[in-house]
């Protein structure tokens, strides 16, 4: 059987689109803003095609040089690397949309490009099955979200940039010494081949392995953001350009990615050495994460950091429904990684649009910009009729067996409540009462404080902001059909054998 | 051997951990350029350590080396190079544009949770140094 080259596409299509609008298209920005919008819209056709050939449970591997795995590096396409390509591929494309629309391209050097590496790198982390490849992958988008945090420039940013700079090199280093202890125990770094090894490891290496795994999580908690490793998020996202942090709302999706895969496929609690020792210490995380989120919504002076603190309580909920466990758990939390992650963009984006609608009069925007961020605001406290409140639904329904039920609903009950009121706050204030300068936009203040004029605001930049509303609608409307088939792909999740069998062959378990 | 190899990876990791808790930007790159030299090694060691073999097939040799984490060192050397460009090209950035390099975020110059000792000797009476930007950013 001929191998399935689309698999590569999702990685070598960004790079290639990178690297030519780089170095062909430097000065001419129209032409970047068509190749980019144009590669992104036949990546989401890639992505939709991927995705419907993993519909019926086939999981499709791509051995590259083909290398026989373990020896090679694989890349692993099953149910739940499909979806996040697919969501990957929308969310860009919105982004993209938004971005050539309000100008934000203009503002700096090569975005199309550092934004093609990191979907690139996204891409990668999402399908890669080897650990080793995963780390190259992370570093690939990191390097990218560094050029395009700091994109358009400006001291507070740059300084916020660094911050988050050193907390991902920290956050590396910690991952090459889990990847040298992972190594050192199990002498491999494909991940199907160290799963059937920790299944069948020494007792007197138990610990050793523990101790990587948890470094790991250590990793993964940094890019997802839970407690107590969440400082880095609010100054990054408040601070970096409002499309970039619509579209960091998958970075933190990445480490929920990568902790959903390696703690179900390698460290799942079926092996001795493991046990539910992770899944004990996600739910404490969550819901710390969570309840930190909300209390910064309440807290938070200005929208943008109202925003970050938003997408920490999101974190929050998501690690909750995924420390459950079940089928009933994985299929909550998925929905919730789909909502949360089109809810933060549509927050994020709005914003944008706000800032740039306030002039020099310090006047609030009203009619349709104000109506955005209120619908904005429902979708991510997860109100009805928007799908958070499906997603929440879901999770509390899925937790209703767990032993810790009634501590994991009042927080998400009360922690919603705290966002609603948090949003309620903010938002009447800017949008009701007249402006003081200090509550605006960082980006509309000139160095002494002032406002500066206002970006025009251009209609395919509204449209662009409806882009991840009109996908929070779908999400609702379409509910139980891709409830559905969340459910089929957490079971998958729980059945880490055919992911092993789909890499190592049918064999694979025997020895 | 070993413990020679891990005693030298632990001082270096210590130093690095010093130095990225420092405030200044510029103990803070030499902190993760340091923590990246020792995961080098470290990397290198989980291969467990050999001496007078060769990574590679080589005819008459029976016994090798793990020729992987030396292909994994190689990597990160490659990934920790450039990080640490970029952080040194941002860190000046951040420098140049606000005349702070401090790595903290902290705007307001009277908010000093500073030791009031540890500023004299650190400041140049030339440089305005600790003048944040104006305007609330909060």
């Amino acid at each position: 059987m001929s191998p399935n080259h689309w698999i590569i596409l999702p990685v070598v299509m960004p790079a290639m689109m990178a690297a030519v609008m780089a170095m062909a298209m430097r000065h001419d920005v129209v032409l970047q803003r068509v190749f980019s919008l144009a590669a992104t819209v036949a990546l989401i056709a890639i992505s939709a095609g991927l995705f419907i050939s993993t519909l019926d449970g086939t999981i499709h591997t791509y051995q590259l040089g083909d290398w026989v795995p373990p020896f090679g590096i694989v890349l692993v396409l099953d149910r739940l690397s499909a979806m996040m390509l697919l969501l990957t591929s929308l969310l860009a494309a919105g982004v993209i949309l938004y971005v050539a629309g309000s100008g934000w391209d203009t503002r700096g050097w090569h975005f199309h490009a550092l934004f093609a590496f990191q979907v690139m790198g996204v891409n990668g982390a999402f399908l890669t099955g080897d650990a080793f490849n995963l780390f190259v992958f992370f570093e690939i988008l990191l390097i990218a979200s560094y050029g395009l945090m700091i994109h358009a420039g400006g001291g507070i940013r740059l300084r916020a940039g660094l911050q988050y700079v050193v907390m991902n090199l920290a956050g590396s280093t910690l991952f090459l010494f889990a990847m040298g202890t992972l190594y050192a125990v199990t002498g491999t770094l494909n991940m199907a081949d160290m799963a059937l090894r920790v299944r069948e490891l020494d007792p007197g290496d138990q610990a050793l392995l523990r101790t990587g795994a948890m470094i790991l999580l250590i990793v993964f908690g940094i890019k997802a953001a839970a407690f107590p490793l969440q400082f880095w998020l609010p100054g990054t996202y408040s601070n970096a350009p409002a499309p970039v942090a619509a579209f960091f709302a998958i970075m933190t999706k990445v480490g929920a990615y990568a902790i959903l895969r390696m703690y179900s496929l390698v460290f799942s609690p079926e092996s001795a050495a493991i046990g539910t020792f992770f899944l004990d210490l996600l739910l404490p995380a969550g819901l710390l994460t969570l309840f930190f989120g909300a209390i910064g919504v309440l807290g938070a002076k200005q929208l943008p950091r109202l925003a970050s603190f938003s997408v920490l309580a999101s974190m929050g909920t998501l690690l909750i429904a995924l420390s459950i466990g079940t089928q009933t758990g994985l299929t909550a939390a998925l929905f919730y990684l789909l909502h949360s992650t089109f809810a933060a963009a549509a927050l994020f984006l709005v914003l944008d649009l706000v800032a740039d609608s306030q002039g020099p009069t310090i006047r609030a925007p009203g009619g349709l910009v104000a109506a955005l961020f209120f619908a904005a605001a429902i979708a991510v406290a997860g109100m009805p009729p928007l799908s958070g409140f499906v997603g929440k639904l879901l999770i509390l329904d899925a937790s209703r067996d767990a032993p810790q039920m009634a501590l994991i609903w009042s927080m998400i009950l009360g922690t919603s409540l705290l966002v609603i009121v948090g949003f309620a706050m903010r938002g009447s204030r800017y949008f009701w009462k007249p402006l003081d300068p200090g509550f605006a936009n960082p980006e509309n203040l000139d160095p002494d404080g002032n406002p500066v004029a206002a970006h025009p605001i251009r209609s395919l930049a509204i449209t662009a902001s409806f882009v991840p509303f009109a996908l929070l609608v779908l999400l609702t409307i379409a509910a139980g059909p891709v409830t559905a088939v969340l459910s089929d792909t957490a079971a998958q999740l729980l059945e880490p054998d055919r992911y092993i069998e789909a890499v190592l062959g049918p064999q694979s378990g025997e020895h | 051997m070993e413990a020679l190899l891990a005693i030298v990876i632990g001082l270096q990791t210590a130093g690095g951990v010093y130095l990225i808790l420092r405030r200044r930007t510029f103990s803070v790159i030499i902190g993760t350029a340091l923590l990246t030299y020792s995961v080098n090694l470290f990397l290198f060691a989980s291969g467990r350590l050999a001496i007078d073999m060769p990574p590679i097939y080589t005819p008459g040799v029976e016994n090798y080396t793990d020729p992987l984490p030396q292909a994994l060192v190689l990597t990160a050397i490659v990934i920790s190079f450039g990080m640490t460009a970029v952080a040194v090209l941002i860190a000046l950035g951040a420098y140049l544009e606000s005349d702070i390099d401090h790595i903290d975020l902290r705007r307001d110059p009277n908010d000093l949770d500073l030791d009031p000792d540890e500023i004299p000797w650190e400041q140049d009476p030339r440089d305005p140094g600790l003048e944040a930007p104006k305007g609330d950013f909060g």
